[in-house]
């Protein structure tokens, strides 16, 4: 009963949905404020149905109901409770249902906090989202019920997939999500600009708080999805290129480029139609990115669920939002011309520098994911890109933007007015050298990109730190959003310090050990003491003692496994890590040899954690500029007043 | 203005386009069964399949070699109980051992062979014979990489294709069997 009454207030959000599209959009164009009105109601109708679909869902996992077939494919009576939560979102039909959920949740938020918006302008932005719900909420009733029933039930479900019961990976999707969805917001903004044809300054400032909030929960997302590869594959790595990993960090990088070009637009009034296209592509890669991810075109080891048909819809979706936004653009271009001319080294040049920089990142992934996706239909033969290719390109623009980052943070807007910081940058640098020289010589390895590397970090954070401090000394007070600019960019550095750190002086060996036997990694010394069975709450598993020595000294003791669940019966590993601030000592068992002897992967990485905290720092960073209060417009102004920042 | 506009509205129009009618053709194609998106060709077809000499799990003899069966076209199915996909297939296996008439040779890959053989107990063995590879250094000579992989062998010992991913019958019908065709013929 409880699932169809799921199903049912599914499709009654759906009709809400329409209703938010149709009297949010028709109504702003025929002013009839009446109509306008009803948007609301229809938000808020919404958000509760769709929560009530969810919450049946919920409920299905959590009482076991195996009659509905998403449940009894995606879980098991001995699942525990936590992971029978996260199952909901850990197959296709599941995880689109928590994404009309996060759209809803996201329009409610506009919602309420936009009250201060012109009423037309308002209406369009809730209409958009309207429409885009719409276009999920059908996708999810047409081709992806996740309410249909099983008949027979079956007697016990086929389990979540065991890679997905892992804590990381409970909260990984509906971070991303949020993120993803978060770049339909911006989206939505920009066509109620372009429809309102309103194309001034002030658009730009009210996008910006909500960009943020979607960027920084991209962010998070982002670094968990590698936190758990890193700790859950048993490859130590952190990041793959893989398609659907991709498909996440395009939208990031789009992201990322949009928060810098919606602040030249609102204080400068510069980039208008750049800002308006850049709107356009971050929701069109995420739109990608389930497209690639749930239509099965590309092989990826992300591809839990796919299907061709599903992959026409969403394409459709695709076409007709993408396409939609571009003639909406193109009708509304001619409004767009900017007058104002600013200097080579001003703000604006870095902040264009930026985005320039950021396109041509996404450009390249974005090649280098769909290459094979060409050279196959133009029967050109089967490639595929990994890598290789993608460290290599990535590197061309990323280490620019690190460098720019550093200098870009101290000029100002509309002149160029840095020779009077040229002693600041040559102190910075030859901090950031010496710097660079000394962990490197810690690290006891070499080459010219780690010095780059480890420079441009270390001269970024000098910077980051250097600007706000310069502010307060000058006797300004410094905004939340400037500190949340710099924080956000120190985070950057840290990143940087990490993948330099982990990418020149990481030691990985791959070695067969017996009980008792030890092998030695970058200066410390392994040694399989033993293993036993253990059982955990629905699987098996085989757990190795590893001691770790390091000059005679005991550092740590890890507890790798090898887990069997018990339904899907798929091998699993478990690493054992010892986490530190400056290295992560990481084992994982491989296969069983035979009369006690491990295949076992044992590696060194060193400075790895300042990958992942410099992805919070960033997004705390984000946080921060969004509580910023001069964000909190009661009235919509006119903004000469703030153009100083 | 106007020449401008055009150009800013059509290059990014015209590249969507493009991109979509790729993404299309490549959807048309996986529906209609002529594309697989796992299908990567091995570089082993066309060339003479590595030697196998493995302890038996099941069959007529004690030991599973290449060399049993030359002179006539067989299957080498490569499978292990811990793969679910491998029980996805074991029903189409089973169907493929009665219809092909071709005997099919399992790889029982880095698995324990008593599970193994409580597997085949409770679902039927459509195996000609089962060689054990537990620690999978066979595998790796034949360039596997998961489970399940279904190579087809020729009589004169050359390997005429591999399909990775659970086998179908029409997977058997519209990839294998018209190689095994041309593979006789030649």
């Amino acid at each position: 009963m409880i699932p169809e009454l799921g199903h049912f207030a599914l499709s009654l959000a759906f009709a809400l949905a329409l209703a938010q599209a149709f009297f949010g959009l028709a109504g702003a164009w025929q002013r009839r404020p009446r109509w306008m009105a009803v948007t609301d109601s229809a938000v808020v109708g919404q958000v509760v149905c769709v929560a009530l679909a969810f919450a049946a869902l919920v409920h299905a996992f959590v009482v076991h109901d195996f009659s509905v077939a998403y449940v009894a494919n995606n879980s098991n009576s001995a699942l525990p409770v936590l992971f029978r939560v996260s199952a909901v979102w850990g197959a296709h039909e599941g995880s689109l249902l928590l994404w009309i959920f996060i759209l809803a949740l996201w329009s409610v938020a506009v919602a309420a906090f936009s009250k201060s918006l012109p009423a037309s302008f308002r209406a369009r932005v809730l209409g958009m989202l309207g429409l885009i719900s719409v276009g999920f909420m059908s996708f999810t009733l047409g081709t992806s019920n996740p309410f249909l029933r099983l008949i027979p039930a079956a007697a016990d479900g086929a389990d979540l997939n065991p890679l997905l019961q892992d804590f990381a990976l409970a909260v990984h999707p509906p971070m991303l999500y949020t993120g993803y969805v978060g770049t339909a917001v911006a989206f939505a903004f920009a066509c109620a600009a372009m429809l309102e044809g309103k194309l001034d300054a002030t658009w730009a400032r009210w996008t910006r708080p909500w960009t943020t909030v979607a960027w920084l929960f991209l962010t998070m997302g982002i670094a968990l999805g590698s936190w758990w590869a890193y700790y859950e594959l048993g490859w130590g790595g952190w990041w793959f290129w893989d398609p659907v990993e991709n498909a996440s960090f395009m939208p990031w990088l789009m992201s990322t480029a949009l928060i810098h070009s919606l602040a030249v637009t609102e204080k400068r009034g510069l980039f208008k139609s750049w800002t308006l296209l850049l709107a356009i592509f971050a929701f069109s890669l995420s739109l990608l990115g389930t497209f690639l991810v749930r239509s099965g075109v590309l092989v990826s080891v992300h591809s839990f669920a796919s299907d061709p048909a599903r992959g026409v819809f969403i394409l459709g979706l695709l076409s007709f939002f993408i396409l939609g936004s571009l003639v909406l653009y193109a009708w509304r271009a001619p409004l767009l011309a900017s007058t104002a001319g600013f200097g080579w080294l001003s703000r604006e040049a870095f902040l264009l520098l930026n985005n320039v920089l950021l396109v041509v990142a996404a450009a390249l992934i974005l090649l280098g994911t769909l290459w094979p996706l060409f050279m196959d239909a133009f029967s050109l033969g089967k490639i595929s890109v990994g890598p290789p290719y993608f460290n290599a390109v990535f590197l061309v623009p990323g280490l620019p933007l690190v460098a720019a980052i550093g200098i870009g943070m101290h000029s100002v807007w509309k002149h160029s007015k840095l020779q009077p910081k040229k002693n600041l940058f040559i102190i910075l640098a030859c901090i950031g050298v010496a710097g660079a020289l000394s962990v490197l010589a810690w690290l006891g390895h070499f080459s010219v990109l780690s010095v780059v590397g480890f420079t441009a970090a270390i001269f970024v954070m000098g910077s980051a730190v250097v600007e706000p401090w310069q502010r307060w000394r000058g006797g300004h007070t410094v905004p939340a959003a400037v500190l949340g600019m710099s924080l956000a960019h120190f985070g950057v550095a840290m990143f940087t310090i990490g993948v330099t750190g982990v990418e020149t002086a990481k030691v990985e060996r791959d070695v067969a050990l017996g009980i008792g036997d030890s092998a030695n990694v970058a200066g410390y010394t392994f040694k399989l003491v033993s293993t036993r069975p253990v059982q955990g709450p629905n699987y098996n598993a085989t757990e190795a003692e590893v001691l770790i020595t390091h000059g005679g000294e005991a550092v740590a003791t890890l507890h790798p496994q090898k887990r069997t669940y018990w339904v899907r019966t798929m091998p699993m590993t478990e690493a054992g890590i010892d986490v530190g601030f400056h290295r992560d000592l990481f084992a994982a068992l491989g296969e069983d040899l035979g009369q006690g002897r491990w295949s076992m992967r044992l590696q060194y990485k060193p400075l790895i954690r300042f990958i992942w905290l410099g992805a919070l720092v960033m997004a705390i960073g984000g946080l921060l500029a969004v509580v910023d209060r001069r964000y909190r417009v009661k009235k919509p102004v006119a903004d000469s007043d703030t153009a100083q920042v | 203005m106007e020449r401008k506009l055009l150009n800013r509205f059509l290059w990014p129009a015209v590249a969507t386009l493009v991109l979509f009618g790729v993404f299309f053709f490549t959807l048309h194609r996986i529906s209609s069964g002529d594309l697989i998106v796992s299908d990567i060709p091995s570089p082993l077809i066309g060339k003479v399949a590595p030697p196998m000499d493995l302890p038996a799990l099941t069959g007529p003899t004690e030991r599973v070699r290449t060399t049993d069966f030359k002179g006539r076209p067989w299957m080498l199915n490569v499978w292990g109980t811990w793969c679910p996909a491998c029980r996805d297939e074991h029903a189409a296996l089973l169907q493929l051992a009665q219809v092909s008439g071709i005997p099919i040779v399992g790889l029982n890959w880095k698995d324990d062979a008593g599970e193994a053989r409580r597997y085949l107990d409770g679902l039927g063995n459509p195996y000609f014979a089962v060689g054990s590879d537990p620690v999978g250094r066979t595998a790796i000579d034949w360039g596997v990489y998961g489970a399940p992989e279904t190579f087809l062998i020729g009589p004169d010992g050359h390997i005429l294709a591999k399909y990775i991913g659970p086998m179908t019958m029409e997977v058997w019908e519209k990839r294998l069997k018209p190689k095994l065709a041309v593979g006789t013929l030649q």
